[in-house]
């Protein structure tokens, strides 16, 4: 399994595709535990982001994730902007230098973003933030040898859904305190499509 | 006389330009800057504007950055990792008031750390 460049391009452009279909449900879900801009903050980010890529050629992996993460960082508008830059910024110096990325760079990758965000959101699992999904897909990733696409989505799924069940205590949720319970995190919902359509990109080259 | 910097940043534009002018009322020397919603002049907080904030309130003698919630912390911190200078910091205080404050103490013509301290006593 070999990620290139135009594999992480294609990765960008299908988390694009989910976000931009699921614009309204990710701004839903923000609606009674924070201020209700998620999926608009996250289109309008994401869809700049791969205006920019698709209008460059690419010979590393990294470059494709520093120009999102740009983006990102400047277009999202909410926490989701310097969270996600900063994420996938430490994700493109984790893996600098590489010509393509197999699953072991690739989990060398979410880990890096994973600390990222904690760094950026002074967090930790169990916030009620999208820390929750990153964190058991980055252990996920660190064992290749069982790794599957499938199962990816499966663990970004499980973690999304156990949100409803968590207390938020980081981020806009955390004002409405138990009032956060029974919801599920907008940030989580987005990170799921961001693994999935990850997911599918693996998936090809399985 | 070369002031300590101040910038305002805000998810709403209309929150900051109010807060100026109730400042300006006071003081009129001391640089201030606001970086208020987003690019777009939504709710929100961004980056460009708050480094192109920094660096105008920046006459050599440091900046202090006040924010409002949430992701105003986090895109400060972001732009400070941009500019990478050790003359600016942020300051969890009430944005209002800290401002006020702040803007009062360097009119004073006292160092950054002066005003930050002075600052963080008064809450
Ligand atoms: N401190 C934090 N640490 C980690 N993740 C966070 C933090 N704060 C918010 N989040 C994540 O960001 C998501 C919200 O993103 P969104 O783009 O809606 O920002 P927002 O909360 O509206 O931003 P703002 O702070 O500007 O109001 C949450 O669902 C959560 O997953
Ligand atoms: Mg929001």
């Amino acid at each position: 399994m070999e990620l290139h460049a135009r594999d992480m391009v294609n990765w960008f452009e299908l988390a694009n595709e989910k976000i931009k279909q699921n614009k309204s449900y990710l701004t839903s879900l923000d609606q009674p535990i924070g201020d209700g801009d998620h999926g608009i903050n996250m289109a309008r980010g994401y869809q700049e982001a791969v205006n920019r890529l698709l209008a460059k050629e690419y010979s590393e992996p990294s470059e494709v994730l520093k120009d999102a993460s740009m983006a990102l960082l400047s277009k999202v508008g909410g926490a989701s902007g310097p969270l996600y830059g900063t994420a996938f910024l430490k994700m493109a110096m984790a893996v600098k230098g590489k010509d393509y990325l197999d699953l072991e760079s690739l989990s060398v990758g979410v880990k890096a973003a994973l600390d990222g965000l904690k760094q950026r959101g002074k967090s930790e699992t169990g916030e009620k933030t999208m820390i929750d999904v990153w964190s058991p897909v980055a252990t996920y990733f660190s064992n290749p040898s069982s790794f599957h696409s499938n199962g990816l989505v499966e663990t970004a799924r499980t973690a999304m859904e156990k949100t409803k069940d968590t207390m938020a205590t980081k981020g806009r949720a955390s004002y409405f305190k138990e009032k956060s319970i029974g919801h599920i995190d907008p940030g989580s919902a987005s990170s799921c499509y961001i693994f999935e359509a990850l997911a599918e990109v693996i998936g090809e080259k399985e | 006389m070369k002031y300590v910097g101040i910038v305002l940043i805000s998810h709403s534009s209309k929150l900051v330009s109010g807060l100026l002018e109730i400042i300006r009322q006071v003081i009129h020397d001391v640089p201030i800057e606001v970086a208020g919603g987003t690019d777009e002049g939504e709710i929100g907080t961004s980056v460009e504007k708050i480094v192109t904030a920094i660096d105008r309130a920046n006459v050599g003698n440091g900046v202090l950055v006040f924010y409002d919630l949430g992701s105003a912390m986090m895109n400060a911190e972001v732009a400070l990792e941009m500019i990478d200078s050790n003359t600016v910091k942020i300051i969890n205080a009430p944005l209002v008031e800290g401002a006020y404050v702040a803007a009062v103490e360097s009119n004073m013509g006292k160092s950054l750390q002066d005003v930050y301290d002075a600052v963080m006593k008064e809450f």
